[in-house]
């Protein structure tokens, strides 16, 4: 099994959608109870990672390797490192919490809802350990497929054309990192990225790769100004669709940097750092300011996940900036180490919010923030989780947000205070509007009649948000664990950016 | 003389010819209620000249009748695709034709004449083998199409599709001509391909040489329905009974890729810096017109003709790239376009029943609270259809940008993946009607009980995905045949 553990991890909850998919409509309550059994031994396979991989000898480890496409030279190759653990981790962590989210949320096909679910975390942990690229390029498109049909299933009112927009807007986006990818195959005969990597390109073409990946891993991000499906697509998602979206399908994109735009074209990386900080700067600033007066809670927390995620591209690129120009690894180490930490972080604090904003959803059936008011009278428990929760995005220390956050900040101002000052702007207006937010919500008299009669959450809802809390204050108090599993990876990265390919 | 040796090579062909005469004396000689069995036959029969054909394969090339009939691993692997599709196009029309009181000896006995055409054009070795293949299964196409004929629709797509046939063959016949008198200026004239193949070293009459190709391609072109030849796909396609217009999308694809091939390559191969512009020309024509006037259509069967002409730009891609590479691309893209398209079309054929034609996009509204199962390996087909991985149609799409790309034709490759970001629209649309519409009060869609369908038909969506999960050995079967 371990030598397998990988694939496994695939495999299992792929394979497992297929008796969910036909304990059929009949058998709802069986689909459940089978798709939750399967994402809870995904959950516990995927814990024997942390046995097996080996954080202080970093490099590529379980790896697998079996010749796919001979003619071709295509391999299913997996292997992870610890940024793939950490990502693999929080994907079945989220896997089984979205199952117990949507338990009788879901009336409609719950059958088909599970199995779409198990089929898209098994595809992303695919992504998240694919070594060869063409491998990684179709596990990158296949999970377009499931959250194509979540959200047009069972999203709200405008769906079909937000699941359009998602899904030809991320489809536009990668199909230019295929015909990169072609060309590299031109050049190297494999499609390996260890290869890849060591391959020798020009300026010229490194910049024409490089746009080809950015405008792919840039809309999966999403960075401006490509992130217009996003708040979209996370409005009309179903909250297990949201939730799934926001913790663990955004985080692609940034990975996708670290395993394509760093190790391949690294120059043209340096080359436009400054675009992509310049970039992720607007998502911090800009973004924030959208996001301080939407009025629909969705829209809002899809905004400031935009900004959230402006921090860890900001984190990655910043590291560019400080090793080519300065040499200063120690804080390019740091930059890049809060990226990750944010990555992760930003997946557990999002999936909660948005859970949240489900929970209220399921009651009430509306998502206007001026329906609300006073929420905390009827509903203390879930207030002490709503203010927890904010309090995490808006990255008070104690939680995981506080923790990224401020590594990039302390990494960004060793490259220039200018840079430092407006991602610290972030603190100021992620305060503004994740408080204002509980403010409108949570305080004050109850001026809805409904909200009188919202009840208290369950169980099921009391041990999703539990579960969430539960690891947003362990990483934000004790974040070393993360940090460790994650550093030699990510020092092995910051080594790379310093290796001119030209 | 023919000898012996020349008529065990074609053994095949001469066996389905025979088969065909007799179904047909058959079809005459039973009582009506023994009709049903001629089904069963025919099938029987094309299985048979699958087993014959993979039995008896030569292991290399090898010519018959000095040199008019080639058997090599080219034809070879059409043939087989070509009998498979065909196979699968008559498990799904039984019930169709039954419920339409369609059936009749002289159905089968056409497919099989149509599907001898096409061994014939992909095994051509001479131009008048060329012209003979064609011929036999166009006209066979014709009639088929017509098979309904006291109803409006199909008689006209049939006129139309004769007309405007009968003019790409005459545009072929005369280029076949030049080329023909200019192979005489300098030389002996010959209508042997493989002569041809080095006129142009010796032909005092270039231009001539030129001319005639330029006709041929506008006679390959009708035939792949490549634009601007592509007039005559949206009608007849609509216009013909499903079944027909299946085996059009299908077989007659894989027959049009063979012809292409033997025209191009093995003839015309010298002057193929001439043709490959020619065939990026069409290919990007055929990839703007098929997915922009699909994109409005409401008719699924004439949205899967302009998807076809799509499609075919695609397939063009490959045959542009001109080389080994392009080739095996390009028959790798045919033989998949001809799967996923018989898949399609037998979801159609699958939910229409007596007096219901499921031909409508809206017809498909809800489907998947209707029928889970056909819903499914409709949304097989669409994806695959779509280029979206893990299915089939994606790599057969990686396969021709990639030839495309190695043939120094980067710019086409790029024309070709901004149009697969247009197609996907409205291949999404439909799987959108399945899946996110609510279905019509008083909708009686359901799928036909036919167990046969049933299972071929699950069985050829699901090979989608299964060929998109393992696709090397097809691959490399593919690459082999061109040497590689």
């Amino acid at each position: 099994m371990f030598n397998h553990l990988l694939s496994l991890l695939i495999w299992l909850p792929v394979a497992g959608a297929i008796p969910v998919l036909l304990a059929g409509s009949t058998r709802p309550n069986l689909a459940r109870w089978l798709a939750l059994l399967v994402a809870v031994l995904t959950f516990a396979v995927s814990l024997f990672l942390l046995v097996q991989y080996h954080p202080d000898a970093g490099g590529m480890q379980l790896t697998e390797n079996y010749l796919w496409i001979a003619s071709w030279g295509v391999h299913y190759s997996l292997a992870a490192d610890g940024i793939s653990v950490a990502l693999i981790l929080m994907t079945t962590f989220v896997g089984i919490l979205v199952i117990a989210g949507a338990w009788e949320v879901i009336q409609d096909k719950p059958h088909q809802y599970m199995a779409a679910m198990l089929m898209l975390e098994g595809l992303l942990i695919g992504v998240f350990c694919a070594t060869d690229a063409l491998l990684f390029y179709a596990l990158f498109e296949a999970i377009l497929i499931p959250m194509f049909i979540l959200i047009g299933i069972w999203g709200g009112p405008r769906r079909v054309y937000a699941t359009l927009k998602f899904f030809i807007y991320t489809f536009f986006g990668s199909v230019f990192m295929l015909i990169a990818l072609l060309y590299l195959y031109q050049k190297a005969h494999t499609f390996d990225l260890a290869t890849l990597a060591a391959l020798p390109l020009t300026l010229q073409e490194q910049t024409w790769i490089f746009f080809a990946f950015l405008i792919a891993f840039a809309i999966k991000v999403p960075m401006v100004p490509v992130h217009t499906w996003l708040p979209d697509a996370h409005v009309e998602a179903p909250t297990g669709g949201s939730v799934v979206l926001a913790a663990v399908m955004l985080k692609v994109g940034t990975y996708g940097m670290l395993r394509f735009i760093l190790p391949i074209v690294p120059d043209a990386g340096a080359h436009f750092a400054w675009l992509i900080i310049a970039m992720s700067l607007i998502a911090i600033v800009y973004i924030g300011y959208v996001a301080l007066v939407q009025e629909d809670m969705k829209k809002l927390v899809a905004y400031s996940s935009v900004a959230h995620m402006g921090f860890v591209t900001l984190g990655i690129f910043i590291a560019f900036l400080l090793v080519r120009e300065s040499g200063n690894t120690d804080m390019a180490l740091l930059g890049m180490q809060g990226a990750m930490v944010q990555m992760i972080s930003h997946g557990f604090v999002s999936g909660a919010m948005f859970t949240c904003i489900g929970v209220m959803y399921d009651r009430l059936h509306t998502r206007q923030i001026k329906d609300y008011g006073g929420v905390i009278n009827v509903m203390p428990w879930f207030g002490f989780f709503y203010v927890l929760f904010a309090m995490a995005n808006c990255g008070l220390p104690g939680t995981s947000g506080f923790v990224g956050e401020f590594m990039v900040i302390l990494a960004s101002f060793a490259a220039n205070p200018w840079i430092a000052l407006f991602a610290a702007f972030t603190l100021i207006i992620g305060a503004a509007y994740t408080l204002w937010l509980v403010k409108r919500v949570l305080w004050g008299d109850i001026t809805n009649p409904h909200v009188a009669e919202m009840k208290e959450i369950n169980g099921r809802e009391t041990f999703v948000l539990v579960s969430f809390a539960a690891a947003v204050l362990a990483l934000g108090i004790w974040p070393q664990p993360l940090v460790h599993l994650m550093d030699s990876s990510v020092s092995q990265l910051v080594q790379q950016l310093a290796i001119h390919k030209i | 003389m023919p000898t012996l040796n020349d008529i065990l090579i074609m053994l095949p062909e001469f066996y389905l010819v025979g088969s065909a005469c007799v179904l047909l004396l058959a079809d005459a000689f039973m009582k009506p209620t023994q009709r049903p069995m001629l089904h069963w036959l025919s099938i029987a029969v094309l299985l048979v000249a699958i087993y014959l054909l993979v039995m008896g394969q030569p292991p290399q090339s090898v010519t018959a009748f000095g040199g008019m009939f080639v058997r090599d691993e080219t034809s070879e692997i059409l043939k087989v695709f070509a009998l498979l599709t065909t196979v699968l196009v008559m498990v799904y029309a039984r019930p169709y034709l039954n419920d339409r009181k369609l059936v009749s000896g002289e159905f089968y006995t056409l497919m099989i004449f149509a599907v001898i055409g096409i061994m014939l054009l992909v095994s051509a070795g001479n131009l008048v083998t060329v012209y003979l293949g064609l011929e036999l299964l166009s006209l066979s196409s014709y009639a088929l199409v017509a098979l309904n004929r006291d109803a409006r629709l199909p008689s006209e797509a049939a006129i139309k599709y004769f007309v405007l046939g009968a003019l790409a063959s005459g545009m072929l016949l005369y280029g076949m001509s030049m080329v023909y008198g200019a192979s005489g200026m300098g030389g002996t004239p010959s209508l042997d391909l493989a002569q041809l193949h080095n006129v142009m070293s010796y032909t005092t009459s270039p231009n001539l040489l030129l001319f005639g190709l330029i006709f041929m391609i506008v006679g390959i072109g009708f035939k792949l329905g490549a634009a601007p030849f592509h007039m005559w796909i949206p009608d007849v396609y609509q216009g013909a009974p499903t079944p027909v217009t299946t085996f059009i999308a299908s077989g007659s694809k894989l027959a049009a890729f063979g012809m292409a091939y033997r025209l191009l390559s093995s003839g015309m191969g010298d002057l193929s810096q001439h043709w490959q512009l020619m065939l990026a020309v069409l290919a990007v024509l055929s990839l703007a017109i098929g997915n922009l006037v699909a994109i409005v259509q409401t008719n699924l069967k004439r949205m899967l003709a302009y998807s076809t002409i799509s499609h075919m730009g695609y397939l063009l891609l490959g045959l542009a790239a001109a080389g080994p590479e392009g080739y095996a691309a390009a028959m790798f893209y045919a033989i998949c376009y001809a799967l996923m398209g018989v898949a399609a079309f037998g979801v159609m054929l699958a939910l229409s029943r007596a007096g219901f034609e499921c031909e409508e996009i809206s017809d498909l509204k809800g489907l998947n609270q209707k029928s889970p199962w056909m819903a499914f390996l409709m949304l097989l087909a669409m994806f695959s259809l779509a280029g979206v991985p893990p299915l089939f149609g994606f790599w057969a799409k990686v396969l021709v940008l990639e030839a495309a790309i190695h043939a120094n034709m980067l710019w086409l490759a790029i024309v070709g993946i901004v149009f697969a970001i247009i197609g996907l629209y409205y291949y999404l649309h439909v799987i959108k009607v399945m899946y996110f519409d609510k279905p019509v009060e008083g909708s009686v869609l359901q799928a036909q009980q036919d167990k046969p369908l049933r299972v071929v038909l699950s069985l050829n969506a699901l090979s989608l995905l299964v060929l998109g999960l393992y696709w090397g050995p097809l691959l490399a079967w593919c690459r082999h045949a061109f040497g590689l």
